[in-house]
């Protein structure tokens, strides 16, 4: 870090970060430690009797073949949401930079579900394939296909990650779009002089350059997809059929709410923390990082 | 443009136009079916055409609601709003004094300070769910404003995109200020704020599309009725099937819950757009 | 007296009255946390009015809380931080979770007693109250409040259509197979059924005698086994396959789901819950009739008695004792026949004390409203067994859960039914000893 100059206040400082430690303290801290106790104990749900039983809630989830595989369950669903939210959105982004006429139309147009919640994308999407009244339902049913997701659980799998793609493809949209705007004509018009298409010259030239973004884009859509899906998920399918779409996330939610198991909820939620510090050390490692190289 | 493929170039637009269908397509058949009566909704397969029913569908899911939680939608709209506006300025007031203590201060335990912040990255609410629900119910803060917006008020990332664009504003700039006698304080109100105009606007916008849609913690927070939000409450609408869902009304309550963020988007789509991806970098 | 010490006392005189009137006129604010939904929260509050204009001292503050799910977890979290409600509404599967929170819960008979208001355990009928009470004791734990029982519910035009005699519901499985098949052959999706675990498992066991878990169904203990893989059960979810093979009987979701499939005239047959009566009559646009549970002539003693769903009224501790005498007081009006006969009559619930059902019988609600006594029928059909008076099995949400699960498997033709009814004993086991554990 460069030297600067500061100002040599005394209690200022204190006062200005004041608040926010305070908040943190009181909501993130606290209740955190709490969620480390609690992963320790068995508790009667109204909490009146409460014994000290170290590693056993742990123990006990990771021998649940169900808690192993709702692991299996988030990973398929964040590799399903990630990569077709970014592929989808990179064609996109590809195909508006090409096109000059109407770009800021379509730009605007694509942007907007940015605005839209997840539980509301959910509920559109569900609405569309109601097994009884959906529309897209009842065109599936002219091909001879019978949609219920209520039943079947690729079904089920496949509208949460419509739902959620939907709506992260703006997102990525916007950065992968900008990213290709960036790239400096003339090294575009060189490879073109020498004779590569369009198509030679997005994967030989374009995609490299959008690596950063692309690594950037792909830590913000594994996070999105490991805890904001979680409205999606409540409102399409309410983790079902049969597991089918019980994200760890949603599972911690199931149990310690409807199961009033605060035991295992909480064991299931420090594992829940250490997964997400992982990912927040390498998103941060490699966004410094790419902050050096641009 | 480089070179003249027009076949290329269909086969582009082509793929904008399918993008924006199946982007626009979902809320053009929910403006359908909020445009419908009740028997109309239920016709399979749904018209394409909307129908007449919007206004009296608004004026009763404004008042009435729908479904198992039959409160007046108006009042949830409402409380997203003021969850909104609440969690969006008090983000952006609370980061900002944080970022500005941290880049232009020396003091104690200033590393602390930033170490402490930087942590509440790692504890997004999910991963505590149920301590953070007893922490504010013992404070009897459930079912109001304050424990809706105060847990969601400190925000790691604002405070770091404050932090990095401090960090880029010249030194020069503070020396004139001490040149002129200005304090640390006004200072901020005179030089740093004007000058983080855009950084706000961005921050404004996503701040508050996130305080807008929470989910999850409105759930856990507000078991009353009266202080549901617009996004749960949609949820809630659906029945289980004992009710039958009033999806003509569920669809005009989308449609309402969907426009105050999506106006935020689009009135403030440049300074929006330029400051979330400028502050990636 | 001189004028002016009269003066005085007549002043402080007049304060003290005033003062002294309006204590009195505070009355004691009651809060009654439920998860009763639209129409049937109105009902509630109009209970709560009727009992708050009828007297002075106590206020019932009636506060819709959402699910029941949601209202546990509030009035939990409310107890945890000092401030929970005197009444909390708990579904029948919360029962073995309250009774285990020995220090939260009063027992209903104990509130009685120490307020000095009289209960009549006896008034109660025996399968609803025995669901709430203590096994040894046979004295009431929770006020037993809105309770239904699975009843089969048939489209009679659909009937006309198919060839069957409308004016006779399937009595037997077997019935209820051919007259499925029939509706298929008309173009008609034949049977469906919501809750799966409630009616195909729990009542299905009940109903043809037999323990859906050890130590009466856990009454006499939590240290109970699940008991619902033996060859009857089985024999049960295996004729039901067959049927979801045949295209006779459709699955479409854990809770409510098959009632809109009825009465939007997709589904013939559908058994579900007696309190959808309400629903049914609203948004059916055909003739409707109801019918018992069907049964298995084959097995011995059946049909037996069925077991109640719904949710009971449960007073948590910590309040002082003037609450406690308006709980009783109000707990007393809820159960009075008239107020007991009129919630029954509206909203389609059990009648909770036989001078209920009488009063109902006299008035001639049944003469008007055919099918609304299917309910109260099979309760009242044989004096229960001492495992058919209900379910008090710990972390039952969850071991429905699991049961849905697994049947769900079963109806998309992935496994057997003695594999999936012996995985979900297994799993449920699991939990019924965590639960036991934890209230150790």
């Amino acid at each position: 870090m460069e030297k600067r100059s500061r100002f040599n206040t005394s209690l200022l400082p204190y006062l200005l970060v004041a608040p926010q430690l305070a908040i943190t303290a009181i909501f993130f801290l606290w209740p955190a430690g709490e969620a480390l106790w609690q992963a320790t104990q068995t508790q009667d749900a109204f909490g009146t009797s409460s014994e000290f039983v170290g590693l056993a809630n742990f123990k006990q989830i990771f021998t649940d073949p169900l808690y192993l595989s709702s692991f299996n369950t988030t990973i398929i669903f964040c590799t399903l949401v990630t990569v077709s939210g970014l592929v989808i959105s990179l064609l996109l982004a590809a195909c508006a930079d090409r096109v000059t006429r109407g770009a800021k139309t379509y730009q605007t147009l694509l942007i907007w579900p940015y605005a839209v919640a997840p539980a509301i994308a959910a509920v559109l999407w569900s609405f569309l394939f109601n097994p009884s009244i959906g529309l897209v339902t009842y065109a599936l049913a002219k091909y001879g296909i019978v949609w219920n997701h209520a039943l079947n659980g690729s079904q089920a799998m496949f509208l949460v990650v419509l739902a959620s793609v939907w709506k992260q493809v703006s997102y990525n949209f916007l950065f992968f779009y900008a990213g290709l705007q960036a790239i400096p004509r003339s090294l575009i018009e060189a490879a073109a002089i020498d004779g590569a298409g369009p198509v030679r010259r997005f994967f030989g030239i374009a995609l490299p350059l959008l690596s950063p973004t692309s690594f950037f884009l792909l830590t913000v859509n594994v996070v999105y997809a490991f805890f904001d899906t979680f409205p999606v998920i409540d409102a399409a399918t309410g983790g079902g059929p049969a597991q089918s779409t019980k994200t760890l996330i949603y599972k911690i939610f199931a149990e310690g709410f409807q199961g009033l198991d605060i035991g295992s909820s909480g064991a299931q939620s420090v594992v829940l923390m250490v997964i997400v510090v992982a990912l927040t050390v390498v998103q941060f490692r490699f966004i410094e990082r790419r902050v050096q190289y641009s | 443009m480089i070179e003249n493929r027009r076949g290329f170039d269909l086969f582009c637009h082509a793929v904008l136009i399918v993008g924006v269908v199946l982007v626009v397509f979902p809320v053009y058949i929910a403006f359908c079916a909020a445009t419908m009566s009740e028997a109309e909704v239920f016709n399979v397969p749904l018209s394409l055409v909307p129908s007449t029913h919007l206004f009296e569908n608004v004026a009763h899911i404004w008042t009435h609601g729908s479904g198992s939680a039959a409160s007046p939608f108006g009042r949830m709209l409402m409380n997203s709003l003021v969850m909104a506006l609440v969690i969006s300025i008090g983000k952006i007031v609370i980061s900002m004094l944080s970022a500005y203590a941290i880049v232009f201060f020396r003091f104690p335990f200033k590393n602390l300070a930033f170490w402490l912040i930087f942590i509440t990255l790692m504890l997004p609410v999910e991963v505590r769910i149920f301590p953070t629900v007893q922490v504010v119910s013992s404070m009897h803060m459930s079912n109001t404003y304050a424990g809706l917006t105060l847990p969601l008020i400190a925000s790691a990332t604002a405070t770091f995109l404050f932090r990095q664009f401090f960090m880029t504003l010249p030194d020069e700039l503070m020396e004139a200020a001490r040149i002129d006698g200005a304090g640390a304080l006004r200072f901020l109100w005179d030089v740093v704020l004007p000058l983080s105009k855009t950084n706000i606007a961005a921050l404004f916008v996503i701040t508050f599309i996130y305080g807008w849609n929470q989910y999850l913690w409105p759930i856990l927070i507000s078991s009353d009725q009266s202080m549901q939000t617009a996004v749960v409450g949609i949820k809630s609408m659906i029945g289980s099937g004992d009710t039958a869902t009033e999806w003509h009304l569920v669809m005009t309550a989308t449609l309402l819950a969907m426009l105050p963020p999506l106006a935020v988007v689009l009135s403030m789509q440049r300074w929006f757009v330029r400051g979330l991806v400028d502050s990636e970098k | 007296m001189s004028s002016r010490k009269l003066l005085v006392s007549a002043i402080s005189l007049a304060a003290a009255l005033t003062f002294g009137a309006s204590q009195a006129q505070a009355a004691t604010e009651i809060q009654f946390w439920h998860a009763m939904e639209s129409a049937l929260g109105e009902r509630v509050n109009d209970i709560a009015n009727d009992f708050n204009k009828s007297q002075s001292d106590y206020k019932i503050v009636p506060v819709f809380k959402g699910s029941y799910d949601q209202t546990l977890a509030a009035g939990i979290a409310a107890y945890r931080s000092g401030n929970a409600p005197a009444i909390l509404q708990v579904y029948e599967v919360g029962t073995a979770t309250m009774i285990q929170a020995k220090k939260a819960v009063i027992p209903v008979s104990d509130v009685f007693k120490q307020a000095g208001v009289p209960l009549d355990e006896k008034a109660f009928v025996p399968t609803i109250a025995s669901y709430y009470s203590d096994a040894k004791t046979g004295q009431l734990i929770s006020m037993p409040f809105n309770s239904s029982t699975p009843v089969l519910y048939y489209n009679k035009d659909a009937f006309k259509k198919a060839g069957i005699d409308p004016t006779h519901a399937p009595k037997t499985w077997g019935e209820l197979e051919a007259d499925s098949k029939k509706l298929k052959a008309a173009g008609m999706c034949g049977y469906s059924s919501g809750w799966q675990s409630w009616i195909q498992l729990e009542n299905y066991s009940a109903w043809h005698g037999a323990p859906f878990a050890s130590k009466n169904n856990g009454f006499d203990g939590t240290d109970a086994v699940l008991e619902f893989n033996k060859p009857l059960q089985i024999a049960h979810i295996q004729f039901l396959q067959n049927m979801a093979k045949d295209g006779t009987f459709t699955y479409v979701g854990r809770k409510d789901e098959a009632v809109s499939k009825f009465y939007s005239g997709d589904c013939g047959i559908v058994t579900n819950s007696s309190g959808s009566l309400a629903n049914i009559k609203k948004y059916a646009k055909f003739s409707f009739g109801t019918g018992m549970m069907p049964y298995d002539e084959s097995v011995k003693g059946a049909p037996q008695n069925a077991i109640i769903g719904g949710a009971s009224l449960w007073v948590l501790s910590g309040k002082d004792a003037a609450t406690y005498k308006g709980v009783a007081k109000f707990l007393a009006y809820l159960t009075s026949p008239a107020v007991a006969a009129k919630w029954h009559q509206d909203t389609g619930y059990l009648p909770v004390t036989t001078a209920a059902y009488e009063l109902t019988q006299k008035q001639g609600f049944y003469d008007k409203n055919p099918g609304a006594d299917t309910a109260i029928k099979q309760m009242l059909n044989k004096p229960p067994l001492p495992f058919t008076k209900g379910l008090r099995l710990g972390n039952m949400p969850q071991i429905r859960t699991i049961v849905d699960e697994e049947l769900e498997q079963v109806w998309a033709q992935k496994k057997t039914p003695k594999d999936a009814l012996d995985s979900a004993v297994s799993r449920g086991d699991d939990l019924l000893r965590r639960f036991e554990k934890a209230g150790s």
